[in-house]
């Protein structure tokens, strides 16, 4: 795939990857800015704002109508967090022109609606309008109460808290119930502004269209972007594991515990580590799947997965409260073995070609490549699917054991039954 | 071989039923790195009830997932383990229809389809592995209940179905799967894990010819007799019960409203009606339509709400669910407008923008390679041809879908499933 990357205004890159072989055309386009516990739930809250209606498309129904007729084009809300960054913006997505009833042009409404989502939105005296901000404060603070629900992600959102707390990787994607509380109709559309005027943009296409094309319309589209003074964006704040680590139990009503680790990895030594990851616990292959699910029948899941961009390790498993000592024990057994290079030649085997064929599958979904790009771009890395897949072939088990033997224990996070506990 | 082109959507099926009974498809997918092949079984968790060697037979709840989780296991270990070994990233899962293996890679496909086609047809367990996997599927099910989208939804199922095995739980429960031993596994792979009851796909920049040689080369030569199945008779239209509900740790309430629809009986007409369920819900609730923008604007639905018209082995039903402080009153706002359609009819323009956006999306659901394949199963096995949509849709009028709401979507038809937060 060749990829074309232009700055096409201060702060402003564009990113091509021309591709034929899909139904549709995707259009991505994320401000990014740095990830902090007081503007985490306004960048949350905007696009869901933006995304009520545009002065052409003034509410729900004539905007989702606007979209009918694109043939069913979605403009998703997004809101991210790629290491210690946040990546605030819309993904959309349309139908390949070849595949329009009437032979029309699909690209370029689709353009305009994105910038116009952003530069053009509805607004009363000069701010958003209330009702609009009111209701999506009210969606964005039950998705956040939401998270509980889904006990799993509920244990690795505390593991974090508890163990970056305050370090900006410990603030939520969605940001906080308390700032989101305050966010006022003002206060939104200032911190809009800036964001809007400030913050880098990443503009992402991926579909049929030839790149001179795509930057034409994205030109058009976001002509009235305001362009400022440009965020400076802080380095990642790494820390080393706490001599001993840290355990922390809470108790809900739950059939199954959660049980979540957070180690700290020291090494710099990245397709090392990934590869580490992978034989550990990032694979149905790994040593946590075939050892404490099948072996021992210990958990339902328990698998590991690396944070490259703050080199962390998270481990995550469902388990039943009485295994958890066992469990625990397990884990770090297992840890030990990779460390330690105790592992059959299949599993390094397993676990590279797990990795390649990931990594190799990426050029085929849309979604996967503006994922991977998109992610990469927030951590300012330049790095190619090939190119990674070019150094993850190169690494030694030596490499792997090296800087398996960086990743330290930090916190221990159980969530576990009440009734267990009685 | 049969070759079929879908000009209006850009994509060709090579088709071929091998001498044991086996249809296998091959999509073709030029310029793609992945291949990825899906084999099925007709056989999900509502198939509890069957008849074999002309005796009826009762098999615990949970079965076919069970055995799904022991399919893996080989005489040399597991196959799990032998796909990923390859970079492929093997899976399974059991519906209520269908249980299907699948695996996507990009290196090895030939090798990795050799060993999909081989562990699903060999069954091999003992009654040690069997009962060691009660731990696992233990907590698999223990996982599931605290999950209130699934709670919801069963408790749905139990409130619309009176006898029907929509109402039990695919994954089963503790104590039925405690029933389950290795000789009643081996009977339900040898009943229903025959080649004229299976279904392969594969999608991928692939050369059909070869595909077809190596399933026949690996697969049984013979199948087995067609199993008649038992799915009990609802043909009473009304919900066993209007209304139920449980609190979990939840942080607002989750609902769904099933309406109780009449059971399909395959064929292209299956996929006519199933569209027509889907663009009436479209009409009615979809993100532009007058009843969507209003619950929202109220505080109502937020963007967890969803539909969609379901079709399983001798039922049939619409369900409307998400988050909401007052599931009652959203109940209460989709009857109405349900009604006022019905009274008012559909604007042409409204209608030919659903149908516009409808086409849209299932197009794209055409970039993925499993939903492709999980369509041309389900309609291999209920016989008809998904990939003539766009032909399907030029035959619907708003007639179609005002029919369907007036039978449908209203209170005697409706049941409604909550579960509350604790407290």
């Amino acid at each position: 795939m060749n990829e074309y990357r232009k700055e096409l205004m201060p702060n402003v890159y564009l990113t091509v990857l021309p591709a034929r072989k899909f139904k549709t055309g995707c259009l991505s386009a994320q401000f990014i800015t740095a990830l902090d516990r007081d503007r985490a739930s306004y960048n949350a809250l905007l696009p869901s704002v933006l995304n009520r209606g545009t002065m052409r498309y003034p509410d729900m129904e004539s905007l989702s109508a606007a979209m009918d007729t694109l043939y069913g084009t979605t403009v998703t809300a997004t809101v991210r967090k790629n290491g210690e960054r946040q990546c605030v913006g819309f993904v959309a997505s349309c139908i390949d022109d070849r595949f329009a009833l009437g032979g029309e042009k699909l690209l370029e409404p689709m353009a305009e609606l994105v910038g116009e989502l952003f530069l053009d939105p509805v607004t009363r005296g000069g701010r958003y309008l209330k009702e609009y901000v009111d209701s999506e404060k009210v969606n964005l603070i039950d998705s956040i109460r939401a998270i509980r629900n889904d006990k799993r992600d509920w244990a690795n959102l505390r593991l974090l808290q508890e163990m970056c707390a305050g370090e900006p990787y410990g603030v939520s994607r969605l940001g906080d119930e308390e700032s989101a509380q305050k966010i006022t109709t003002h206060t939104l559309y200032r911190h809009g502004q800036q964001l809007l005027s400030d913050a880098r943009l990443e503009l992402l296409y991926c579909g049929s269209a030839e790149p001179q094309r795509v930057e034409e319309a994205v030109l058009q589209a976001f002509a009235a972007l305001p362009r400022g003074q440009m965020e400076q964006l802080p380095p990642m704040q790494l820390f080393p594991a706490p001599e001993t680590p840290r355990f922390v139990t809470e108790e809900m009503d739950v059939t199954q515990g959660k049980l979540s680790m957070g180690f700290r990895c020291g090494s710099d030594d990245v397709p090392a580590m990934i590869l580490a990851n992978l034989i550990f616990g990032g694979s149905s292959n790994s040593k946590l799947f075939l050892n404490v699910r099948e072996k021992l029948s210990l958990c339902y899941y328990a698998s590991s997965s690396y944070a490259r961009s703050k080199k962390i390790l998270t481990v995550s498993s469902g388990i039943e409260t009485k295994d958890y000592d066992r469990t625990l024990e397990e884990i770090l057994h297992q840890l030990r073995q990779v460390q330690q290079g105790q592992w059959e030649p299949w599993e390094l085997e397993g676990a590279k070609s797990t990795a390649l064929n990931s990594l190799r599958s990426v050029g085929d979904s849309q979604s996967a490549l503006e994922n991977f790009y998109m992610s990469r771009a927030a951590v300012d890395q330049q790095e190619t699917p090939a190119e990674l897949m070019q150094s993850l072939s190169a690494v030694t088990p030596e490499r792997i054991c090296a800087a398996a033997r960086s990743i330290r224990l930090d916190t221990v996070y159980f969530l576990r039954g009440k009734e267990a506990a009685q | 071989m049969k070759e079929m082109t879908y000009h209006r959507i850009g994509e060709t099926a090579v088709w071929q039923t091998l001498p044991n009974g086996l249809p296998v498809c091959v999509i073709r997918k030029p310029g793609y790195t992945r291949k990825y092949a899906f084999f099925a079984t007709r056989y999900g968790g509502m198939d509890l009830r069957f008849q074999l060697g002309g005796q009826w037979l009762d098999t615990p709840a949970g079965i076919a997932h069970y055995l799904e989780h022991k399919m893996f296991d080989t005489e040399d270990g597991n196959a799990l383990q032998e796909l990923a070994k390859n970079g492929a990233e093997p899976n399974a899962f059991t519906s209520n229809a269908i249980t299907g293996y699948y695996f996507d890679s990009t290196e090895h496909f030939e090798e990795n389809l050799r060993i999909l086609l081989s562990f699903v047809s060999i069954p091999y367990f003992t009654d040690e592995s069997v009962e060691k996997e009660q731990g696992i599927i233990g907590q698999e099910i223990g996982m599931i209940e605290d999950n209130p989208e699934w709670q919801v939804y069963k408790r749905l199922m139990q409130a619309l179905y009176h006898t029907s095995p929509a109402r039990i739980s695919v994954a089963g429960s503790v104590e039925s799967i405690s029933h389950i031993t290795a000789q009643t596994l081996y009977d339900c792979h040898r009943a229903f894990y025959t080649p004229a009851n299976m279904c392969l796909v594969a999608v991928g920049d692939l050369d059909p010819a070869s595909v077809f040689a190596l399933a026949e080369e690996v697969l049984p030569k013979e199948s087995g007799p067609a199993i008649p199945r038992d799915y009990g008779q609802e043909t009473d239209l009304t919900p066993l019960e209007a209304e139920v509900s449980c609190k979990m740790e939840v942080s607002m309430p989750t609902f769904l409203l099933g309406f109780k629809c009449p059971p399909m009986s395959g064929g292209q007409e299956q996929m006519r009606r199933t569209l027509i369920g889907e663009l009436a819900c479209d009409v009615l609730l979809g993100d532009s339509s007058p009843l969507y923008a209003r619950l929202y604007s109220q505080g109502l639905i937020n963007g967890t709400f969803g539909y969609s018209f379901d079709t399983l082995p001798g039922v049939a039903y619409a369900y409307i669910g998400g988050d909401s402080k007052d599931p009652h009153a959203v109940a209460e706002e989709v009857l109405q407008e349900a009604r006022r359609l019905v009274k008012d009819g559909i604007d042409p323009d409204y209608y030919a923008r659903i149908v516009r956006a409808n086409y849209g999306s299932t197009l794209k659901s055409l970039n993925s390679f499993e939903s492709i394949a999980i369509s041309l199963v389900e309609g291999q096995f209920d016989g008809y041809d998904p990939l003539l949509f766009p032909e399907m849709f030029d035959s619907i009028t708003p007639q179609d879908l005002l029919a369907f709401i007036r039978e449908n979507l209203c209170r005697e038809h409706m049941a409604l499933s909550v579960v509350y937060p604790k407290e």
